[in-house]
């Protein structure tokens, strides 16, 4: 049901557009910092990892903010239908950015301590995957502004991809790990890193569902396609004779 | 008695300028008198200038007794007294040498149930200029007429029908024709008891949005036994509870962390 009439009452129009306005400003925060702790890792800048660390208290602040309208609009306003679950859905979403955020920050934080040992090797999958999430966060992120359920659901599903790019990287890095003690302390700082990419994928596909919710009155029936199998996943021992023990 | 603190005004996401920080209207131990029966007391409050200042309760809580002291309504009340110091710009409106009917030209009133007079439209919001000798030419009284009617959001309704009679509109429109009664004598306040509850929800809705522009000129205060109403409308709510001020303060504070425990069990519903 399209909603392109104003309130009778202009003034909850003006707070509901603010509403909006904080949560697209906090998404755009978000974007942001994920590129730059992104860049900070590939290019090994401390200072740059350092800057996306102290940047995500601006993040928090915005998600106060917009918790407190939420709370006032609630309280003020007695919302309705869609104006109730608009003001629902921008409490939700802003939790699911700001956890966003706080992976963007850790994936910064393990930036600078990679930064401190000699590079291993150039594990190209991890910028690749930060890309399709930065994706899936700016679609999910246009299909809020422009209430539009179908692009939210379709950004929605792209997420199995980068479950599976993450099933794929955590077997190299387990190689990597296996070939040389060395490559251990590194590898397990990207495998972290790797996860907190993962993890903002599932809360961009929580946005999405926030975002279906909030067009159609109710949540998305099917279940999201999953494409995480490392809880599954195997060390195969080798079974070597004479093999050095690892 | 102490005298709720003012509070800053939050900023609001409209352009709006922020209230004066002055008070317009200022009682000190108020307190009403129906015979032997005590109404109203103690009542002491600060409504600032310009913004609108809701009057939540239950029913016989003081609130329309209260509302009626501060353009002497209550004069006409047989056996009703009145004590205290009740004063408009720093100047007690029950001392002798005040004209009440200045006073009552100063502070306008809308009623609950929308009273137009038996007359035409144009007679209605006319009648308070004339009687006060504003608007002497005819031209003058056509633009008194028409810049109400706008202000009050009934213009565009009724300009081609001003000769009609105001009891043949909507209850909604003689509603907003009886604002525009009120505001045609440029009053500084106005006081609305329970101006909605004749109302249905988009009437309200419209005289709820005349509210919000009225007040960037007009100080407003509005008792309504509709607490979700005192919630959209006003910035400052007080809650009477048997003829006592139990609390006052911004409105966004007492509806999500009053800090009397009777405010609190008032508007969650946990006693009448």
């Amino acid at each position: 049901m399209p909603v392109e009439t104003q309130h009778i009452v202009k003034s909850f129009d003006e707070e509901l557009q603010k509403l909006r306005q904080t949560v697209a400003q906090m998404g755009g925060l978000v974007e942001a910092q994920l590129q730059a702790a992104v860049d900070a890792l590939v290019k090994r800048d401390a200072d740059a990892a350092a800057k996306v660390v102290r940047e995500d208290s601006r993040i928090d602040e915005l998600e106060q903010q917009l918790g407190n309208l939420v709370i006032r609009l609630l309280a003020l306003r007695q919302p309705m239908a869609v104006d109730l679950r608009q003001i629902v859905s921008a409490l939700k979403i802003s939790s699911d950015l700001e956890r966003i955020g706080d992976y963007a920050a850790n994936v910064a934080k393990r930036a600078i301590a990679l930064s401190q040992q000699p590079m291993v090797r150039p594990v190209h999958a991890i910028p690749r995957m930060a890309r399709l999430v930065q994706q899936i966060i700016k679609d999910v992120l246009d299909s809020y502004v422009e209430q539009d359920a179908v692009k939210a659901v379709a950004a929605w599903q792209r997420d199995e991809e980068v479950d599976e790019m993450y099933t794929s990287l955590f077997r190299e890095l387990l190689t990597y790990m296996m070939e040389d003690q060395r490559n251990i302390g590194p590898s397990i700082h990207l495998l972290f890193i790797a996860k907190n990419i993962e993890r903002m994928g599932d809360h961009a596909t929580n946005v999405a569902e926030d975002v279906h919710f909030l067009v159609h009155g109710r949540p998305l029936d099917q279940a999201r396609p999953k494409g995480d199998q490392t809880s599954f996943t195997v060390v195969p021992t080798a079974p070597a004779v004479g093999a050095e023990p690892i | 008695m102490a005298v709720a603190a003012v509070a800053v005004q939050e900023a609001a996401p409209t352009a709006r300028p922020a209230a004066d920080p002055g008070v317009k209207i200022s009682t000190r131990d108020a307190n009403v008198y129906y015979g032997d029966k005590h109404a109203l007391k103690h009542v002491d409050i600060d409504i600032r200038p310009r913004e609108v200042t809701a009057f939540i309760g239950p029913s016989g809580c003081g609130k329309s007794t209260f509302l009626r002291c501060l353009n002497r309504m209550n004069d006409v009340i047989d056996g009703c007294r009145v004590t205290g110091s009740i004063k408009i710009d720093g100047k007690d409106i029950y001392d002798r040498s005040l004209d009440v009917v200045q006073l009552r030209a100063r502070v306008g009133m809308v009623f609950q149930k929308p009273n137009p007079f038996p007359k035409s439209i144009f007679d209605n919001v006319a009648y308070g200029p004339r009687i006060h000798g504003i608007g002497a030419s005819k031209a003058e009284l056509d633009e008194i007429v028409q810049t109400s009617l706008e202000k009050a959001g009934l213009w565009n309704e009724v300009k081609d029908r001003l000769p009609q009679p105001g009891t043949g509109l909507s209850g909604g429109q003689q509603q907003r024709l009886c604002i525009a009664r009120a505001i045609s004598i440029n009053p500084e306040v106005i006081l609305m008891d329970e101006p909605c509850s004749a109302l249905d929800p988009i009437a309200t809705a419209r005289i709820e949005e005349l509210i919000d522009e009225l007040r960037e000129n007009f100080t407003i205060i509005i008792v309504t036994h509709s607490m979700q109403q005192a919630a959209r409308v006003s910035q400052r709510t007080a809650f009477f509870h048997l003829g006592v001020l139990v609390e006052q303060g911004d409105t966004e504070q007492i509806f999500t962390s009053p800090r009397d425990e009777r405010t609190q069990g008032y508007i969650t519903g946990r006693f009448g």
